[in-house]
């Protein structure tokens, strides 16, 4: 998968290493933007109040 | 010599490419690094929640508490003489107790030396996720108990983590700690007593006599409540202080928190 990733991508291996890194920083954006703040609301059972109001 | 080795190099490169191409996709391989990055993800979330998003809302809740708090003493300027002198500890009077408030509505900024010399944070009305997970208020108050200064149980809660973990430090509270309580008219203070550990349906601690229901409450009692352990939700932690004095705002903030209040001024 990963492998195939790389083979897609062009252009020599500093280009590909900096394309990755940009991927890389647009699914982290992606994640800690959207995705987690929306995992966070489903799983989060952080109560903190006596009485479960 | 370089010319010719060029070329060459070229047709080799594209033949171990083009093999590679044929290899057919291992589905075990494919399986196993979508489980891997799965696993990395899980991670990534954890370190987001327990770090990053903590930090973050901690921040943005902190710099809420510091407007609110920057704003009352604003308006007390506004409404009074500013250049009266601050008025003499005897004519301090009664605390003041704020009116109940509607769901949501901040009040009260909560200052505790021992969480951090920088920390404040908005109290606001109720204990739903629209206050304790909120980025700008993070500490509610149980309904139906008291207000600040008021005889009987001011009782609040925050998250111990996560959210601005507002009482991540709540343990290491020691006898005689401040707590600070500002409102619009003035300053609360009370002294830290105990700690006690119940279990999540424990809501004898909200009474107005902390552990005592029905009983006739004398005393004005400040509870905070959040998770215990650290990081687990099996139990809850409650720290009890006593009211110790009032002044209004007029009179300036209690010595202990004189500088957070003149550095947030200042923005």
């Amino acid at each position: 998968m990963y492998a195939a990733l790389w083979r897609v991508l062009p252009g020599p291996i500093w280009l590909r290493i900096l394309s990755l890194l940009i991927l890389l920083a647009g699914v982290l954006f992606v994640l800690t933007e959207w995705v987690f703040p929306w995992v966070n609301e489903i799983v989060n059972d952080q109560e903190a109040t006596v009485g479960g109001q | 010599m370089t010319e010719p080795a060029e070329p060459a190099a070229v047709p080799t490169r594209r033949g171990r490419l083009g093999r590679r191409r044929l290899r057919p996709v291992s589905v075990l391989g494919v399986l196993g690094e979508l489980l891997i990055t799965a696993g990395v993800g899980v991670l990534l979330f954890i370190a987001w929640q327990l770090w990053w998003n903590d930090m973050i809302v901690a921040g943005e809740q902190s710099k809420a508490a510091a407007d609110i708090s920057t704003n009352w003493i604003a308006e007390d300027r506004k409404a009074r003489d500013a250049d009266a002198p601050p008025p003499a500890p005897a004519e301090y009077g009664d605390p003041v107790i704020s009116r109940v408030p509607a769901t949501a509505d901040p009040f009260a900024v909560l200052f505790v030396p021992r969480f951090g010399a920088e920390y404040h944070r908005t109290v606001a009305e109720g204990v739903g996720t629209s206050v304790l997970n909120s980025t700008r208020l993070g500490i509610g108050h149980y309904p139906d108990t008291q207000m600040p200064g008021e005889v009987g149980n001011f009782a609040v809660a925050a998250h111990r983590s996560a959210y601005g973990g507002g009482m991540h430090l709540i343990n290491e509270l020691q006898l005689g700690d401040a707590i600070y309580v500002q409102t619009a008219d003035g300053y609360f203070t009370y002294r830290f007593r105990d700690l006690e550990y119940v279990a999540p349906t424990g809501v004898d601690v909200l009474e107005p006599v902390p552990g005592s229901p029905g009983a006739v409450p004398k005393d004005r009692i400040i509870t905070l409540t959040s998770c215990n352990p650290l990081y687990s939700t099996d139990e809850r932690i409650i720290a009890y202080g006593v009211f110790e004095s009032w002044q209004p705002t007029s009179a300036g903030p209690p010595a202990e928190i004189a500088p957070i209040i003149a550095a947030q001024a200042k923005g």
